[in-house]
Order: structure tokens, then sequence, then C-alpha cells
């Protein structure tokens, strides 16, 4: 059987793999970027806090994902929990270290503004200096998506969703006939999702960075 | 502004520092110490002195961007040392170098920011941006929607003094608002600034390090040095005539009487009369009266009375019958609003030492020579000196006295 009748007769199940790769991927970034920002948020003032958040994530990243959901399933158990688990946890090093990069990177000068006009601390951070360390942020989410992208497909080690099935159903299979076009197609399919989300933070990127301070 | 008649702008409100202080944790030498200065209603006071010399600290004391450490901050009759800062701020406009504006913000936003913060509706915050534009002079259509980086520095720095004002705030602190432009530009702005000042009298604290730019705007000067200490506070003229110290002079800088003339106006040291003559008087009647006159020379007037000619009895032999050929055109003249530095550039350029003084629409009002400008700038130079002892007088006294209740408060 060819690859493309192969992908004729299984696109129902393919299809099915791809939304669910992609859901998964979405759902933990944005889990990622909201926990990720926050830890930035919280840190970037002080310099040892700082410096601890972005190594303790770059220290997650390190871990090999399959040694770490495999260390997830005595935990958590098996299917979703330990897949959004190790996702989100890969997704946060680069969304934590350019946020404190960005919001550090905020000119002491506007910042001495804001205050000066009478803007409370919340107001300042909500209008300022996020808006201003948010093209550094979507960067870091943008770059934690595509990485998110292969590490999902680990997660059908413990029977989580998305395209990382096929490719292990094929692995597994090794010398039957169809296994080459399942490992094949499972791994298209994530880089075809991969460069459909790039295009989305392009968009998303032209929408929500002030005209002001775009390159 | 027809829908607001109530338009009466805010203006200055009285800023009393008394023994104003701050100490950094970790450093025993006090960065601002003991600062006592009282700034008048609808006055603008700068605060100049070497760089590291606490001037900036003890202004962002003012808004309480720097938390003092001890001492009071008075505005108007309430005592703002204790209140909440971030409400104190919204009192007070805040201008500071390169602008300070948000660059991911509109011009029109980065206006609207104080006024919305403090509630005021949108129409009206709408309404008030177009009005600030107006203000600082940049026409709200073309700008309303632009972004910092498409302004030039100069106007980047005029809408952050909009932004400053558009909440009405009594009180205007400025930062070396005018540090980072180019010399040119910087001259319009403080020319604009002295232009805003005489429409909105507001109480404005000016930092700098510029001497030149202190005595073009400030109506009071406080020298400072080290740890703010005040070596000298008073009007421009007093500093420039009396320097109290070395300390102050130095700051000076050479040419203080040169200096000075720029602070006086051609209006204020009296113009001197000429005999005139109008063009279309009839021919023997201008040659009778230099003929016969105890004048050499006439001024020769145009229809419109603006002054064109020069004309010396010597000039008539070559006149014969008409004016067209005989006399010296009229190439320099100065308004009344001109300084007296002006008007010195011109009677030195002058071949006999004498301009002509016109008014509004270029016609004559007198003239000033080499004779009257040294008699007035002695005169005034003398003035100044006088006023400067007494103020110095009355500083050393406030000392003085000052220290007697902190020796007394130490006894006690």
């Amino acid at each position: 059987m060819s690859f493309w009748e192969y992908v004729g007769t299984r696109h129902a199940q393919l299809l099915t793999d791809t939304y669910q790769h992609a859901s998964a991927v979405f759902q933990c970034m944005v889990l990622a970027t909201l926990l990720g920002v926050f830890i930035g948020v919280v840190t970037y003032r002080s310099e040892w806090a700082g410096n601890l958040a972005t190594t303790s994530t770059a220290t997650i990243l390190t871990i090999p994902s399959l040694a770490m959901i495999g260390l997830l399933i005595p935990i958590v158990g098996l299917g979703v929990p330990p897949t959004v688990i190790a996702l989100t946890l890969y997704g946060l090093l680069p969304v934590v270290r350019n946020a404190i990069v960005g919001l550090r990177g905020v000119d002491p000068d506007l910042v001495d503004a804001a205050t000066g006009i009478g803007m409370s601390r919340t107001a300042r951070l909500f209008r300022v200096e996020l808006p201003l360390a948010w093209p550094p942020i979507l960067t870091g989410i943008r770059v934690a998506t595509q990485m998110l992208m292969g590490i999902a497909a680990i997660a059908a080690f413990a029977s989580g969703p998305g395209l990382g099935n096929e490719i292990f159903r094929g692995i597994a299979s090794l010398g039957s006939a169809n296994s080459l076009n399942q490992v094949l197609s499972g791994t298209l399919g994530i880089a075809i999702l991969a460069l459909l989300f790039d295009a989305a933070y392009v968009l998303i990127g032209r929408l929500t960075i002030s005209r002001g301070i775009r390159a | 502004m027809p829908e607001t008649p109530e338009n009466a702008a805010t203006t200055g409100a009285r800023i009393h520092l008394e023994n104003l202080t701050k100490v950094y944790p970790g450093n025993p030498v006090p960065a601002v110490d003991n600062v006592n200065m009282e700034i008048k209603a609808g006055e603008i006071v700068i605060l100049v002195g070497p760089s590291g010399c606490g001037k900036s600290t003890t202004l962002k004391m003012i808004n309480r961007l720097i938390e003092p450490s001890s001492g009071r901050i008075r505005i108007g009759d309430e005592d703002v040392t204790d209140m909440d800062p971030v409400k104190l701020r919204r009192k007070i406009g805040y201008a500071i170098q390169a602008s300070g504006l948000f660059p991911h913000m509109t011009v029109a936003q980065n206006i609207a920011l104080v006024p919305k913060m403090i509630g005021w509706s949108a129409a009206k915050t709408r309404n008030r941006v177009e009005e600030m534009l107006d203000l600082v002079g940049l026409d709200p259509g073309e700008f309303h929607g632009r972004y910092p980086r498409q302004l030039s520095g100069g106007q980047q720095q005029r809408v952050g003094v909009a932004r400053a004002l558009a909440a009405d705030p009594p009180v205007l602190l400025m930062d070396e608002p005018f540090g980072a432009v180019d010399p040119i530009t910087r001259d319009h702005l403080q020319d604009e600034l002295i232009r805003l000042q005489h429409e909105l009298h507001k109480t404005i604290c000016f930092v700098t390090h510029d001497f030149d730019e202190a005595i073009k705007i400030g109506d009071r000067i406080a020298v400072l040095r080290e740890r703010s200490h005040i070596a000298q506070f008073d009007t421009p003229e007093a500093i420039l005539t009396n320097p109290s110290d070395d300390f102050v002079s130095g700051f000076v800088g050479a040419g203080a009487a040169l200096k000075r003339l720029n602070l006086t106006r051609v209006r204020d040291v009296g113009v001197v009369d000429f005999p005139t003559a109008r063009i279309d008087d009839p021919l023997e009647s201008i040659f009778d009266r230099l003929r016969s006159g105890s004048h050499n020379e006439l001024l020769l007037l145009d229809p419109n009375h603006r002054p064109y000619k020069w004309l010396r009895r010597g000039d008539l032999a070559l006149a014969k019958e008409s004016l067209a050929r005989a006399g010296t055109p009229v190439q320099h003249t100065v308004t009344r609003d001109a300084t007296l530095r002006d008007a010195l550039e011109a009677v030195l350029t002058d071949s006999a030492g004498r301009v002509s003084v016109t008014g509004r629409r270029g016609e004559y009002i007198g003239v000033v020579d080499m004779e009257t400008l040294m008699n007035n700038v002695q005169e005034l130079l003398e003035a100044d000196r006088m006023e400067a002892l007494e103020h110095q007088h009355q500083l050393r006294e406030q000392r003085a006295r000052q220290t007697q209740l902190e020796q007394e408060g130490l006894e006690a």
C-alpha cells in the first residue's frame, strides 16, 4: 500500500489523532503561558528569584521526555494527566525566561514615568510593562510550541492522545506492511501542525503587538 | 471648548519643603540633607547643580517617587508627606528627559492616561487631548494617532509636556526635560515653556544642569551643591550679578554681565527720541532742519512710519533734488521685546552705534544707543547687586535661626 493510499484509508483516524495532538499542545501551551508569565511577573524584580525560576525551568528541560513521562505514570496514572503535566512543564522554560528578560528589559525611565504620572503597581504592570515585554514573551511561546509539538508525540508512550500513537504503532510493528507509512504519517502530521501553529503566531503577533513597537 | 465654560485652568499651588532629607541604607552620608525651600504659587523654580548633587532626588521626593527619610512636604495647604503616593502623583504633572512617552500607545492615548485614571468621561478626555495638543503647538488632526517613534525628539517632548499637563495639575515637575534634544530644538522648547507658563501660571519645579537654561526659564534659581545644600536661591539677575560664593560663580561661568543682558528687554530700559522726518515731507523742510537745527542727523521714516534711512548733513550734497541716493538705509531694527543683548549686538554692528526700536507693525518708537545701554546696564547691575546682598543677608539670618533651633533642640 502506498503512503497516499494509507492516508486515504486511515484519514478518519489520522484526523482524530491530529486534532487531539493540536488540542493537547494548544491547551498545555495556554497553561504554560499563564503559569510562565505569572512566574516571570512574580520573580523578575528580584535578582535571585528570577535566576532561580530560570534555572529550575531549565533543569526540567534537561530531563528526557520519555523519562519524565515514565516517572509521572506511577504518580498520576496513564493517559491525559501525565501528558498535560509533562507538556506544561516543558513549555515553561522559554516562556518564563523570555518573560523575565522582557520585563527586565523595559526601559527604567518608562517605569519611572508610569509611576510618576500616578499609575498603581497593577496598572503599571498591565498597561506598560507587560505590553512592552509582550514581543519577547510571544517569541518564547512560539519556541515552546514548536518544542511541545515534538514532545507531545512521546505522550503516546503513556497512552496519551495525539499523532505519537501513529508513530509508536509503526515502530512496534516494524517490518509489517504499513509500519513505515504509520511513522511517516505521524511525523508529517506533526510537521504540518507545527507550521500551521507558527503561522497562527505570526497572525497573533500582528494583532496583539502595538504598531508603535512592532519591528 | 464651548461646552466647558468653567474652563478656568487650575493655577499653581505653593510648595513647601521642610527639613527634607534622604538617607539611603548603607550610606551614612545623606543624598539630600535637610533641604528647606519655599516655591511660591505660579512660580518657576529651577534646581541647578552639578551631576550627583541630589537635585533630581530632591525633585522626586516632591511626588514621592523617592520617599523622604525625614522632613515634610506641603503642597498648597496640604501636608502630602503621608498621603497615598498614587493619588498624590495624579495631581502633580511629571515630565522627564527623553519625554518618557509609552512607545506602544499613540500620542492621544499617552495624553489621555491621567485624565482617564482620575475618572474623566471619554468625551471630556477626548476634548482635553485635542486642547493639550493645540496648547503645545501640535496639530491634533495630524498627531493624534501617531506613535511616539513617528515623532521628532522635540515633538515627543511637547507631547510629554502635554501629558504632564493633561489633568490640569497645579504643580508641574520637570526633570531635565530638554536634556536629550538638539540645541536649536531646546531653545524652541524653552520659549514654548515660557509662553505656556504665561498662560497657565502653574507652579513649576524644573531640574537642569545647564545654567543658561536656568537663567532663561527661571523666576528663581536654586544653585545646589552636593547633598542638595542650597548655595544660593535667588532671581537669575541677583545670581548673575552677585554670586554668593566661588561655587556659585564657578557655576555661573564666564560672561555673567553679558548673560545678564539676556534678562532685560528693551522696553525696560527706555528709549531715547531721535529727530525724524517723513520721506514724503517736502525736501526743503528736511534740508532746512538739517542745515539749521542742532542735529546733524535725521531718521527718515517711510509712509508707514517705519524707519527707512539715516540722513546726515553731509549726505545733503549728494541728495540734490531727491533723497533716493542719499543717506544710509536702516538695516537693523529691534522690537521692544528684544533683549538688551540683541540690542547691543545691533548697536555694535551699526557704524554710528545706535539702533532704532520699532513697534509691532514695524513703526518707529525711538532709538537705543551705546550711551543708553551703558548707563542702563550699570544701573541694572547696581540694583541687582543691592538686591542680592539683601537676599543673602536674609538667607544667612534664616540659617542662623535654623542652626540655633537645632542646637536648642539638641539641648532639650
